[in-house]
């Protein structure tokens, strides 16, 4: 044991010990903001190097996992509970994401966070929050994974909240830890199943004995498992219904967005899935379940980001219906070609989300797409980088959104397990309007006129290197990183599904289909807010109605303030506030207090202060004794 | 009628007298006089029994009580005098400043 892993998890909790006591609040701000840049962004990388390290060490022990113990968590009879670090290929693909497209938005971070008084205390959480997406990724065991699971939560709410003296980020942050509260009900009773079952909370091992049990497994259905899990998985990953926060999430800074919020914490629910694949394997309905859920929420967020006109609200639509492709592609039994498109996606929408961070630091705080435009010739890098990712998100070849979500078009249409036309059908529909509202966020935000306000014109300027140069990164990877054939990479651990044989022909024609698709999407959208500014205008005026259910993002908010949130609060309220804690306690508790006071005052007449009445009662009460033990001995 | 029924009619009657006198007299110093009644009834029927039963025990025990009714005066006097030095008066019934 080397020691390694355990290194990669424990680094950026150091980075978060030093940054959180020295340079907040806690310990007087005792260090200046180099030594914050270089522990926040140094351990990170680090951490990344490490990684790489043990890739290496993978590689040259012929694929044989590594696992690590650090410690022993519990012993109860015969079950141990370790905390266990386990490090296979898809584990390997998960922590390169994390740890390198971390550290990148750490150091983005230093030029975008540059004026915060919080400087601290940001980068202290955004360790924290790597940390526990390690521990995320590299657990052993469901329980370390939940233990991450559950910590990336709290970053996720921390961060969103970052800018608490506004109460609606306070809000969201709220929002978002609670929804994934739902989600983490079922996941626990999923971890409570399969421990009842198979005896051990170790995901190779469950898998192992799902395999060799043939599905089998005694007294619990792969199924029930299988979307109990995934219920856990729908929550982390806003997929519908649990799909309201990760909106709202956008109000914490933009580097968090970018990190949190698109590449690597929403993926969590993507990873537990595949990692899990072993029990779904054996689940058919568990896996038709995430495809139906999955392609509805990717085509639904592709719809309500049609018509966002705030540029994060856009990206945060496009990030839930990406993870629905994801879904998708888990639910056709594509685990690998899911985790290719976790990576692309990563790149690319982090440089998308970053690169909105450089428009929005350029124009001071606006977010408004309809306060944009003509910004390409002002921040040139901003809009080269952008326009790259834009393209590799709407699936022109050969950037890197083309391969993955070719991919997983293929497979939803092919797939043995579950494939089909309809599926299809709707992923490629989604793929079109993906490619038309990235092309319509580009053209309003950096084509076209200025519609800025003088001032905020004045003050447009291109973003400092420790920005740019992480842009322009990310768009290279964006660019090329298809070309890394992860699926293949993965395939010995997630094999692909087989294909049905005879949709072979189809192939080459789905291909020119998706590709076709694309392009139209980007060119229905450059005709569409390239002229007349009247045209967008007419066809709003046309569909009113759809419009106002777009940007309304079909309502759902209200729906569950309406079902859930007024109903909760009248229950509390009525109930338990008012009968329960008022009327039943309380009044239990004043009624006895006051009984005690009545019953005292009376009493008190006795104690006159008259010595006589006492002597007196004193000889009755004598007398009274004698005749009762005269009586009764 | 023997000579113990007398004695111990005669404790009981100085018992019942001096009880009377607590309970209906309001000067504190005949009260604490009544007292010492009460007590003395007691050693009169302590000597009584212990006559008849031909031990000594019960005659010890009166010179016990003598000394406990001693030390009881001689702290229930200063009281009474400091009572009184308060309110200027021997009647019990000033002093019912206790009451609930």
């Amino acid at each position: 044991m080397t020691g390694t892993l355990t290194l990669i998890v424990l680094l950026p909790l150091l980075g978060f010990l030093l940054n959180g006591v020295l340079a907040t609040q806690l310990g007087g701000n005792r260090v200046g903001k180099r030594f914050v840049t270089v522990v926040g962004c140094g351990l990170p990388l680090a951490s990344f190097a490490l990684v790489l390290q043990a890739l290496a060490q993978l590689q040259s022990g012929d694929w044989k996992p590594l696992v690590e113990v650090a410690y022993r968590w519990a012993l109860i009879g015969d079950s141990r509970f370790e905390i266990a670090f386990y490090f296979d290929r898809l584990t390997a693909v998960m922590a390169l994401i994390v740890t390198g497209v971390g550290s990148v938005i750490h150091i983005y971070s230093v030029g975008y966070m540059a004026h915060d008084k919080s400087f601290g205390r940001f980068f202290a959480y955004l360790n924290l929050f790597l940390f526990f997406m390690l521990l995320l990724v590299l657990g052993r065991s469901l329980l370390v994974l939940f233990v991450g699971w559950e910590g990336v939560g709290l970053a996720s709410y921390l961060l969103i909240g970052f800018w608490f003296d506004d109460l609606a980020n306070a809000r969201a942050g709220k929002k978002a830890f609670i929804t994934n509260r739902i989600g983490d009900a079922g996941f626990l009773l999923g971890m409570f199943l399969l421990y009842h079952a198979v005896g051990t909370l170790d995901m190779d091992r469950i898998n192992a004995a799902f395999n060799t049990a043939g599905g089998a497994v005694p007294a619990v259905s792969a199924s029930l498992v299988g979307i109990l899990l995934f219920i856990g998985a729908s929550g982390k990953s806003a997929q519908i219904p649990l799909h309201v926060w990760l909106p709202d999430a956008m109000a914490g800074p933009t580097p968090v967005s970018a990190l949190i919020h698109a590449a690597t914490m929403v993926t969590a629910g993507v990873y537990l899935v595949a990692r899990m694949s072993g029990v779904y394997l054996h689940a058919p309905e568990a896996s038709a379940v995430i495809a139906i859920v999955g392609v509805s929420t990717a085509f639904l967020a592709a719809t309500v980001a049609l018509v966002q006109n705030d540029i994060k609200k856009v990206l945060a639509y496009s990030t839930v219906s990406q993870l629905g492709f994801m879904f998708l592609a888990l639910g056709v039994g594509a685990y690998g070609v899911a985790i290719f498109h976790v990576m692309t996606h990563a790149f690319f929408k982090a440089c998308l989300f970053l690169g909105a961070g450089s428009v929005i630091h350029a124009l001071g705080g606006e977010q408004d797409l309809r306060k944009m435009g003509g910004l390409a010739r002002r921040v040139p890098v901003t809009f080269t980088t952008f326009a790259i990712a834009t393209a590799a998100i709407a699936g022109i070849p050969p950037l890197a959104g083309f391969f993955s979500k070719d991919e997983i078009l293929w497979y939803a249409f092919a797939s043995s397990r579950g494939g089909s036309v309809l599926l299809w059908g709707v992923a490629a529909a989604t793929a079109l309007m993906t490619a038309f509202y990235m092309t319509r966020l580009l053209w309003l935000a950096f084509l076209g006129t200025s519609r800025m306000t003088p001032e905020v014109e004045h003050h447009v300027h291109e973003s400092p290197w420790s920005m740019t140069g992480v842009l322009v990164l990310l768009a290279g990877l964006s660019a090329v990183g298809g070309f890394i054939a992860l699926p293949h990479f993965l395939e010995p651990l997630l094999p692909l599904p087989a294909v049905n044989e005879h949709l072979h022909a189809f192939e080459t024609p789905l291909l020119v289909v998706s590709v076709v698709l694309a392009a139209s999407g980007v060119a229905l959208a450059a005709w569409l807010f390239g002229g007349d500014p009247a045209r967008p205008a007419a066809l709003r005026e046309r569909f009113a109605t759809a419009h106002r259910w777009l940007s309304g993002k079909y309502f759902v908010d209200e729906l569950y303030e309406r079902v859930i949130g007024r109903p909760l609060v009248w229950v509390s309220d009525r109930v338990f506030l008012r009968l329960g804690d008022r009327a039943l306690l309380d009044g239990t508790l004043d009624g006895l207090a006051a009984l005690g006071q009545r019953s005292a005052g009376w009493l008190a007449r006795v104690q006159t202060g008259q010595l006589h009445l006492y002597a007196g009662l004193v000889l009755a009460g004598i007398v009274g004794a004698l005749i009762w033990s005269w009586r009764h001995v | 009628m023997d000579k113990t029924q007398l004695l111990l009619g005669l404790a009981l009657a100085l018992f019942a007298l001096g009880l009377l006198g607590v309970i209906v007299r309001r000067n504190v110093l005949v009260m604490l006089m009544c007292m010492e009644l009460m007590l003395n009834g007691v050693n009169l029927s302590l000597v009584t029994f212990s006559q008849q039963a031909g031990t000594t025990a019960g005659a010890v025990l009166v010179f016990l009580i003598f000394v406990v009714a001693t030390v009881e005066i001689a702290l229930a006097i200063p009281i009474v005098l400091l009572l009184v030095r308060d309110k200027r008066t021997l009647d019990l019934g000033a002093y019912s400043d206790l009451k609930g």
